[in-house]
């Protein structure tokens, strides 16, 4: 066991790091919130520099425009980045998912046409898969594309798009054939965003923000020519869609123990006797979000060890997102109360760390449901992992526009 | 970045795992749980001791295999699936680290040897009554070669041969190295809740002892032991943790309720999700201790609380889920869900409870923090 990189990786670690130098400046301290949308610009480019300088597809294909290089060269150049505040946020859904999946199925030309444009930043993409009445049973959505000679119509609705307000294509799944079982009457499309009838909404979330949109579409024309796979394979495209799903390497968006160790220092406890964090029941909660923590960084060195050696880490890493938004829920809902009544002021001038217990607090219910919710991981863990069976599904050998759908 | 065991050591899981599936089966665990008046196996210990386990962190020139520490750990989680009902944990991890910590090169050669043998089994002696033990709790008396006291309960005390004893000794605590093997020391044998091992009330009159390592130094010394076996236990934990998940798995695909399979029902997949989320979380905390302690690092004292920490919640889940997962016959004696029961009740105070350990953990953050 040891945690170095080896050769190769450690003269690509610090070949990375000294272009982040000169590009980004010196390393940033610890981010604090913003939303995504207000640096586009910047994002665009510190995205075409970073094509430039050939740091952008490491590990796909040459012709594609990759390096063709092991994933583990993924993860280390991630690792750099993230000390630098690179701020790459809008391009994680499109290069992580859009785009390989553009590789694997489209045509030759239209491969060419955009992953370029998307690897300088040029254009940005979005994932249409959730529907209002179809969240974990992402198979039963609605939005229908009808067939009109060369192009296809759509009409429908999408929810929860990361960035759909900037972004200029999305991958689109849509309902081709309500006659047969719901996942074979699914086709996968590239819409154009900015195409007539496609409109963008903003979700205005429980904590105030706005970091996902509703997409409409009424009768916006797709050519034929835009299709991913073959008529009714989209359940299947949309698989490779969500196997691509970037390897994250951060740890959660939140505090951690070490700023609820440094705020327990300072608060008094409820007995009245000394510090918060000489009370025994607050102690043995840090112990515990302390284990939590590092197992899951830890965790992560396992699986760049199997990067390392060529092997391709599995739905295991479904554990990571369960534990970090169950963490943070937990540890800013310690916080908040360990203040007592003070702890309810959220204002940034007041509340301690500029009110980051509080935005955890309002970030981690949401945590819990997006990329999967913790009820569809732990299926995914007790399926995929354990082996277990599949529930019992009604749904099987039912034609979709047969099947109820409650409200 | 390399953080997993090498092919070296995974082949030696791997041999030790056939081997523990042979010797070391549920029925070799029942002749032990059964049987009143047996507290180890004997045919397994002379094996385990054949197969050079008892030597694998013992130095050469001492007998041993002189491999390290993660060999050590390898054989851990499989000794701690198998259940084994042998003083392995108490020789190895416990008697053997004092004396490689502490003991003068004269100490370690007499007793060493025997450890690699397996003639000697050691124990280590620190609890005297209910509750953590602190340095101004210790009343055993150790007079410079005379130790008078009583130990209570010594985990595999009722047939080792030689124990590390923690003692006071004038203003200050010492650890002592005592022979057990002397009319000086009275032996009784305790009930307990895992009787797949052996316990024993220790009570010294004056019996022969000689100190391991500086006087005054016996508190420091014995919490470097219990960091080292806390590390070492957590592979047992993890390894036991394990056990009940598969027996958990294999029960909830062979189970039909209500005419399907109880694992294609939510209630049992999350609970077995949530089984193996928290047997991850200690295995990734418990390879961080591994490597600490493999290579001395200074950051052993928290990477051994927080694995201890995790594996004890871990392998007390498994064991009292899995017994969930098995309904009505998870209850019965000839289940085998109350051996990993037992023995994650063992394991998870042995070497200090998990409030101890999370203690421990949280003043070595704050101590880390402040710095």
């Amino acid at each position: 066991m040891d945690f170095n990189d080896s050769s190769e990786e450690a003269a690509f670690r610090a070949e990375a790091r000294a272009w982040l130098e000169k590009t980004l400046g010196p390393p940033a301290s610890r981010q604090t919130a913003r939303s995504e949308g207000d640096g586009i610009p910047a994002s665009k480019a510190y995205q075409a520099k970073k094509a430039a300088a050939g740091y952008v597809g490491l590990t796909w294909r040459k012709e594609v425009g990759g390096r063709e290089l092991p994933p583990i060269f993924q993860v280390i150049f991630s690792q750099e980045e993230q000390k630098f505040q690179a701020p790459v946020a809008p391009f994680g859904i499109g290069l992580g998912m859009c785009i390989p999946t553009v590789i694997a199925f489209h045509s030759a030309d239209k491969i060419k046409r955009y992953v370029g444009p998307a690897l300088r930043g040029e254009e940005i993409w979005c994932q249409l898969f959730s529907e209002p009445s179809a969240g974990s049973d992402v198979a039963g959505l609605k939005t229908k594309a009808v067939r009109d000679g060369d192009d296809w119509i759509v009409n429908g609705q999408k929810v929860w798009t990361s960035g759909a307000h900037y972004c200029d294509y999305g991958i689109l799944l849509v309902r081709t054939n309500p006659e047969k079982e719901k996942h074979k009457g699914l086709t996968m499309f590239v819409v154009n965003m900015k195409a007539p009838g496609v409109e963008v909404r903003p979700i205005h979330q429980m904590s105030g923000g706005s970091n996902f949109n509703e997409v409409y579409f009424t009768d916006v024309r797709i050519s034929d020519s835009e299709r991913l796979g073959e008529i009714g394979n989209g359940w299947n495209v949309a698989l490779v869609t969500l196997m691509n799903e970037r390897l994250a390497v951060g740890g959660s968006a939140g505090p951690e123990y070490a700023e609820i160790l440094e705020l327990a220092r300072n608060t008094p406890s409820p007995s009245g006797k000394g510090s918060l964090l000489q009370d025994q029941a607050f102690r043995e909660k840090l112990a515990g979000w302390y284990v939590s923590a590092e197992g899951y960084t830890l965790g992560k060195y396992r699986t760049m060890t199997a990067l390392s050696k060529g092997q391709t880490p599995g739905p295991e890493n479904s554990i990571g997102k369960l534990l970090n938004a169950n963490r943070m829920q937990d540890l800013a809902n310690s916080a908040i109360e360990a203040e007592d009544h003070f702890g309810i002021i959220s204002d940034p001038d007041i509340a301690a760390l500029q009110g980051a217990f509080h935005n955890a607090y309002m970030w981690a219910p949401g945590l819990r449901i997006a990329g999967g919710t913790d009820e569809i991981l732990r299926n995914i863990i007790a399926e995929r992992v354990l082996g277990l069976p599949q529930d019992v599904r009604v749904d099987k050998g039912v034609a979709y526009k047969d099947l109820p759908t409650g409200r | 970045m390399n953080f997993d065991f090498s092919d070296d050591q995974k082949m030696l899981r791997d041999q030790a795992r056939k081997f523990l599936d042979e010797k070391s089966s549920r029925q070799v665990v029942r002749g032990v749980l059964n049987d009143d008046a047996v507290s180890f196996d004997k045919a397994l210990w002379k094996g385990v001791a054949e197969q050079g386990w008892l030597g694998v962190s013992i130095p050469e020139e001492l007998g041993g295999l002189g491999l390290g520490r993660l060999e050590l750990c390898v054989l851990a989680e499989e000794i701690g699936r198998a259940v084994a009902p042998i003083p392995f944990s108490s020789t190895l991890y416990f008697f053997t680290e004092a004396l490689l910590t502490s003991g003068s090169p004269a100490q370690q050669a007499k007793v060493l040897p025997g450890v690699v043998a397996g003639d000697v089994i050691g124990a280590f002696a620190v609890s005297e009554g209910p509750g953590a033990p602190s340095p101004s709790s210790i009343e055993a008396q150790f007079d410079g070669s005379k130790l008078t006291g009583v130990k209570i309960p010594v985990t595999d005390g009722d047939i080792a041969t030689h124990a590390v004893v923690l003692a006071r000794e004038g203003q200050g605590l010492s650890l002592v190295l005592v022979d057990l093997r002397q009319a000086a020391i009275k032996r009784e044998t305790l009930k307990t809740l895992d009787p797949t091992r052996g316990h024993a009330k220790l009570t010294f009159d004056k019996a022969n002892a000689e100190r391991l390592g500086k006087a005054g130094e016996g508190w420091d010394l014995a919490e470097a032991v219990l960091d080292r076996a806390a590390i070492l236990i957590a592979f047992e934990q993890i390894g036991g943790s394990q056990s009940c998940l598969e027996m958990s798995i294999d029960y909830a695909k062979n189970r039909y309720a209500f005419s399907r399979q109880i694992g294609s029902y939510q209630a049992i997949k999350h609970k077995l999700a949530d089984m193996y989320v928290g047997i991850e979380l200690a295995r990734s905390n418990a390879y961080y201790g591994a490597w600490a302690l493999s290579t001395q690092s200074a950051q052993m004292p928290i990477a051994a609380a927080a694995a201890r920490v995790a594996a004890s919640d871990a392998y007390y889940f498994a064991a009292k889920e899995n017994i969930q997962a098995h309904g009505g016959m998870g209850y019965t004696w000839e289940v085998d869900c109350h051996l990993f029961y037992r023995r994650a009740k063992l394991l998870a105070v042995q070497c200090g409870g998990p409030g101890t350990w999370k203690e421990k953990l949280v003043r070595r953050l704050e101590l880390k923090n402040a710095a």
